[in-house]
């Protein structure tokens, strides 16, 4: 047995889950998918007193789109779930692009997406898809509701807004506007791998096929997901020909804070966020109608 | 705490403590030792299982957590005492084991993928096989022993 012992609570409303939190406070963590946390435990850097299970909760496990389009994914909504749902492939392929580079099939079985926004892993995809896509994060606490924008939600590693009690409820996501291109692209060691450099593109082109909207988001580019606004605002007029995509490439470069890891120097990966931001506004352009 | 769990088509109930692994309860307390133990933080893949038909790690899951699922393992997938199905068929075939350690996670993996996809190409496999290490092989005799069972229609 490696991890150290805990208690073990299985509520069954978000109430009685915050309830608990409240009693244990830090002492307590919730469990989602597990893919982060029981690592963690079997090394014995978590040591937690209390584990909240949260896959018995109800109502955390619904994928639910609104007349308008926008989806709210449950927090508990495990990835495998939005991987083989076919109306997140149609209208969301962003999501999907970039869901295939997390992790393994054997840990998409089990993890969650709102454990791993929750984790705040600075090198995970779908924080930057997230930022990409402006996403608003559902936190619910003993005071009630509060809707967090993406971009407030991750204050740095393995660090987000969420207070002590409070925990993570659903995502919601807007609708693309009509006729957006996207493209997810990263660079890993072997596949599966934390990316060294991640980048997710979102284009929309006005009637003349001018650049009306970009957005720009990077992973591993920081102590939090990194978005570009002023590289991706140096696209907006354009035509999205071949030296405007390369101009704002290169100023996203100078808007990151990479910091290096085991494998890549923070120099290697500004290059790479310069080769991939190119390569992945190429492929929205190609792909905005 | 009581856990009920279906493991290979049997229920079982026993008294555990939270912190037990799956990994550890199908071994220990169950005895299907065929579900073998590497790194214990998810990244080997040697103690890959099908959790209601989809490949998880026993190793990032609580038994407790297993409560009322079924978990099939390895020692599902013979048709008999003494007989191998197809796919490890094409295992043995292909030469596609040297000391064995990674391959009952390697074949529940490949159980999921080739349910899913009868007629991958080499790139799928390969792929498919990204989140399972094998220390020995090389890998080129499990991606030829995955083709040749899906020529096989395993
Ligand atoms: C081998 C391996 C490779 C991986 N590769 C990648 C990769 O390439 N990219 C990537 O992004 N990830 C990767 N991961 C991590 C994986 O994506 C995790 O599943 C994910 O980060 C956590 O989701 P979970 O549901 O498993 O959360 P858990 O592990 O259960 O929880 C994670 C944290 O979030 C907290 N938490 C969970 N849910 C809530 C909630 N609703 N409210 C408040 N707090 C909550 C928990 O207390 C815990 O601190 C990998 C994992 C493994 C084991
Ligand atoms: S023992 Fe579970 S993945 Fe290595
Ligand atoms: S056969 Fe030895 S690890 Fe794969």
């Amino acid at each position: 047995m490696k991890p150290a012992p805990f208690d073990w609570q299985a509520p069954e409303t978000v109430e009685a889950a915050l309830a608990l939190k409240s009693v244990h406070g830090d002492g307590a963590r919730f469990i989602a998918g597990g893919q982060s946390l029981v690592p963690a435990m079997n090394f014995r850097v978590a040591q937690p007193g209390v584990l909240i299970d949260l896959s018995r909760v109800a109502g955390l496990d619904s994928l639910a789109w609104s007349p308008d389009g926008s989806l709210r994914i449950g927090a508990m909504v495990r990835y495998r779930a939005i991987e083989r749902d076919a109306e997140v492939a149609r209208h969301l392929p962003l999501i999907l692009e970039a869901l295939a580079e997390v992790a393994h099939p054997q840990i998409r079985t089990r993890g969650t997406l709102g454990g791993n926004l929750c984790h705040a892993d600075p090198a995970s995809e779908m924080p930057a898809v997230m930022l990409a896509l402006q996403a608003r994060m559902e936190v619910r606490g003993p005071g009630g509701t509060r809707i967090l924008p993406a971009a407030d939600f991750f204050l740095g590693p393995l660090t987000t807004a969420l207070a002590e009690d409070e925990m993570l409820a659903a995502i919601m996501v807007p609708p693309l506007p009509a006729g957006a291109g996207t493209a997810f692209l990263e660079l890993a060691r072997r596949r599966g791998d934390y990316a060294m450099m991640g980048v997710a593109a979102v284009l929309r082109r006005d009637g003349a096929g001018r650049c009306a909207e970009a957005r720009l988001a990077f992973c591993s580019a920081g102590p939090t997901p990194m978005a570009a606004p002023g590289a991706a605002a140096l696209l907006v007029g354009t035509a999205l020909a071949a030296a405007d995509i390369a101009a704002a490439a290169e100023a996203a470069k100078a808007e990151i804070e990479p910091m290096g890891s085991v494998q890549a120097s923070p120099a290697y990966q500004r290059h790479l966020a310069g080769v991939l931001a190119a390569r992945a506004l190429t492929l929205a352009a190609e792909r905005a109608a | 705490m009581k856990v009920r769990v279906t493991v290979n088509g049997v229920a079982h109930e026993r008294e555990v403590e939270p912190r037990l692994l799956l990994s550890d309860f199908l071994r220990h307390e169950i005895g299907l030792t065929g579900t073998h133990v590497g790194c214990e933080h998810g990244v080997c893949g040697a103690c890959t299982i099908l959790w209601d038909g989809e490949p998880a790690r026993a190793c990032l899951a609580f038994a407790v957590q297993a409560e009322g699922h079924d978990i099939r393992t390895v020692e599902s997938l013979a048709p008999a005492p003494g007989q191998l199905n197809a796919l490890q068929q094409a295992f043995q075939d292909s030469h596609a084991l040297q000391c064995g350690y990674c391959t009952p996670g390697i074949l529940m993996t490949m159980t999921a993928f080739l349910a899913e996809n009868p007629k991958p190409s080499e790139e799928e496999v390969r792929h498919a096989l990204s989140g399972n290490l094998c220390r020995c092989t090389g890998y080129q005799h499990i991606v030829d022993a995955v083709l040749l069972a899906a020529e096989r229609g395993a």
